[in-house]
């Protein structure tokens, strides 16, 4: 599944990043890696973009990148 | 000897700075970019200049603000680096200081907002995470000033002794091999043109072109480089990008365990959460953004700012007056007294009694840009703003340009696409700046009384809706194309330290006090000379045979169907190209005359209705000269500028025509 299908507060993990150029890059330098946990915090009022928690900040990325973005979710 | 200050956006970099440096701080561009440069003379330390490099997250060659500054790093060899590091957010802040310590250059991190960590009962083991970066590690809280003598100190030393980081190499299994590998390859190169062989390595492995090019390697080098990369893809089951990150952040994430033990979220992040339950709440949101900026506009236009604006105009009036009575008993030439007088004072008089305004709308400003609101601002916002193809980045200068246009301009060096930068700067000037206020102030108080305020806020309206409109249009015709990533932290709220709004409130005020007695002096003294002889060079009986009412009278007629076509009118609108105050500052001087006959004189020039055509003219018209040449700057091309002011005219002329036909419909 893809980061924008979690509901809020499931916790997962980032299996992949996908999308390309500078965007991508962006992401990874957030520290969108491999293995991270995160996890949806809100939507904005209008639905998009979608505040994400990971590495102990909140991040703000639009539904179309978190759509690039393969989590696995963890079972608690 | 050069430092440099390093860090990511919120970091608290421009409040170590400020403590650093004290007042002593210079504003400029890096050469050949418009990405803002600030340096300062460390205090205490007079021959240490200590350069402010752009907040950034990453050194990749995909934004400005990185390039230039990794660019300063490599090509001016500070003496030393001051990183600054968020405590509170170390894993993500440690992603930049890696790709730093590459750079091989003595450095020094700051481990900035330790007293929110120590307020949560979080530690850092600050020994262990030094032996680990192989860099000194100074804990501190910039904004309480703890710890910054030390940090110096260590600094200072760590430059003299040209101590360089003691471990460079943070990869691991295949990424170590084939940067290994490609270092071996580019070693040579790389010493030609300067580069630290490890930073170049890893950022080859990344795919760096920029970089790659700079290095002239051989196709045949290229080809070996890309093997060993393709390599380590393959074995990382990941591309180049991913894997880099990869590295950098394993590394990160084994020295953090080691080192940071962190008790739940911090006081500040807690807060920060609760506060958002609000202010970036569903349904609560919106509604709470317009109140915010209602009160704003409250405070500056309401009692605070007219109360403020009062007291100081006594003052100023006062001091017309003595002045006044003492060049009278001095006997002075009449011609003389007149300049001084109805020129000078009454000119810059009536610019410098709105400072207090002023000063007050940009506290309102930088205490939501401070406070971490206007990220927050971006995030609501984006989805409304795309709808004109923008992002809601683009939403901050805008707001930036209800204090000035030239600071608003300058902040959409932030977006990070062309396009979006264009549109932005083309739509900001419609925001109406705060040096328009004492002209909307001083009309509306003549014609509209009572309802004055309610005329400025729909002033105000009918600016940001000819932005919109213009927005819309421009992307579905010149400029249309997708809007920039959007990929933005939202920080803890803190409270602005005092010392930084300080400084920027002193900055702003010199800033207008500096145009006023440059700019706007100079205008009102040509002012005055064009007003008080005629064409001949003789003294002008009255002011409408001077030469100032026949260059008035020549563009006059094409304000006739909006019923402002006198050349008193036409006239300030020529000298508000210089500064907007400067309206106000001529129609004053040109009617002659102070106090309460100045009001009934301009009273004479317009009717309700004209009024409100001229005042929707001055909202909308050509951006003063500071702001043109602050967009020619952004758009980096002359005839671009020139199309933006003729647009602005166009729309103003037509849009105060339609005002003028509306407004005669209802009354």
């Amino acid at each position: 599944m893809t980061l924008n299908e979690l509901k809020i507060g499931e916790r997962a993990r980032i299996t992949a990043v996908g999308g390309q150029g500078a965007v991508r890059r962006r992401l990874l330098a957030m520290g969108l890696t491999p293995r991270t946990e995160v996890f949806i915090r809100k939507f904005a009022p209008m639905g998009d973009p979608i505040e994400i928690h990971l590495r102990s900040y909140e991040l703000t990325i639009r539904v179309e990148d978190a759509e690039k973005i393969e989590v696995t979710k963890i079972e608690e | 000897m050069v430092f440099a200050l390093a860090g990511n956006q919120n970091s608290g970099k421009t409040t170590l700075f400020n403590q650093l440096t004290g007042s002593n701080q210079h504003v400029g561009n890096f050469p050949g970019v418009t990405v803002e440069r600030k340096d300062g003379t460390i205090k205490g330390y007079k021959n240490i200049t200590l350069v402010d490099l752009p907040g950034i997250y990453s050194l990749s060659p995909f934004s400005k603000e990185e390039v230039v500054s990794r660019d300063f790093i490599i090509d001016q060899k500070p003496s030393a680096i001051i990183n600054i590091v968020d405590a509170t957010n170390v894993e993500r802040s440690l992603f930049l200081t890696l790709q730093l310590i590459e750079l091989n250059i003595p450095m020094v991190i700051a481990l900035n907002m330790m007293d929110e960590m120590r307020e949560s009962g979080s530690t850092v083991d600050i020994k262990r995470m030094e032996e680990g970066l192989g860099v000194p590690v100074i804990p501190i809280s910039a904004s309480k000033n703890e710890g910054v003598a030390e940090l110096l100190e260590v600094a200072v030393r760590t430059a003299k002794t040209r101590q360089n980081p003691k471990v460079t190499d943070f990869c691991s299994g295949p990424v170590h091999r084939t940067v290994h590998s490609i270092r071996h390859i580019i070693e040579d190169h790389a010493e030609r043109i300067g580069i630290p062989d490890k930073f170049a390595a890893t950022k080859i492995a990344e795919g760096d072109d920029i970089l790659m090019d700079r290095l002239e390697l051989s196709q045949n080098e290229k080809e070996l480089i890309e093997h060993d990369v393709q390599e380590m893809e393959t074995e990382m089951n990941m591309d180049r990008e991913a894997a880099m990150a990869d590295m950098r952040y394993t590394f990160i994430d084994n020295l953090c365990a080691e080192t940071v033990k962190k008790s739940g979220y911090s006081k500040a992040h807690s807060r920060s959460l609760k506060i958002d339950g609000l202010l970036t709440h569903k349904t609560w949101a919106i509604p709470i953004f317009i109140g915010i900026m209602l009160f704003v506009f409250w405070l500056t236009f309401g009692i605070v700012g007219t109360t403020a604006s009062d007291a100081f105009s006594g003052v100023i009036d006062s001091l017309i007056g003595v002045v006044d009575a003492n060049l009278t008993n001095y006997g002075i030439n009449e011609v003389v007294h007149s300049l001084v007088i109805d020129g000078v004072f009454a000119g810059i008089g009536s610019v410098l009694s709105f400072l207090p305004i002023i000063v007050i709308l940009f506290f309102c400003l930088s205490m939501l840009e401070d406070s971490g609101y206007m990220a927050r601002v971006a995030f609501v916002m984006d989805k409304p703003l795309r709808k004109i193809g923008l992002s809601g980045r683009s939403f901050v200068p805008m707001l930036i340009g209800f204090g000035c246009t030239v600071p608003a301009v300058m902040a959409t060096r932030t977006l990070t696409s062309e396009r979006d930068k264009k549109m932005t700067i083309l739509m900001t000037p419609f925001m109406s700046c705060s040096a328009k206020l004492p002209v909307y102030g001083m009309l509306t108080g003549i014609f509209f009384g009572s309802s004055a305020v309610k005329v400025i806020i729909v002033l105000y309206v009918i600016g940001i809706g000819l932005a919109l409109l213009c927005g819309f249009i421009m992307n579905r015709s010149v400029l249309k194309g997708n809007p920039v990533p959007f990929v933005m932290e939202l920080p803890n709220y803190r409270m602005p330290t005092g010392k930084n709004t300080g400084m920027l409130l002193w900055d702003k005020a010199r800033d207008f006090l500096t145009r006023a007695f440059t700019v706007i002096f100079l205008g009102t003294i040509i002012i005055w000379f064009f007003r008080t002889f005629d064409l001949h060079m003789n003294v002008a009986a009255t002011a409408d045979i001077s030469m100032l009412a026949y260059f008035g009278r020549l563009i006059a007629p094409a304000f006739r169907p909006m019923g402002f076509g006198n050349w008193m009118s036409t006239t300030a609108l020529i000298t508000g190209f210089a500064a907007k105050e400067a309206i106000i500052s001529t129609l004053t001087v040109l009617v002659g005359g102070t106090g309460k006959t100045v009001t009934e004189a301009v009273a004479g020039l317009f009717t309700q209705r004209s009024a409100w055509a001229y005042l929707v003219f001055i909202l909308v018209y050509t951006p003063c000269i500071a702001a043109v040449s602050a967009i020619r700057r952004e758009l980096g091309s002359s005839v671009q500028t020139i199309g933006v002011v003729i647009f602005q005219c166009a729309v103003a002329w037509v849009a105060s025509l339609i005002v003028y036909g509306i407004v005669g419909l209802i009354l």
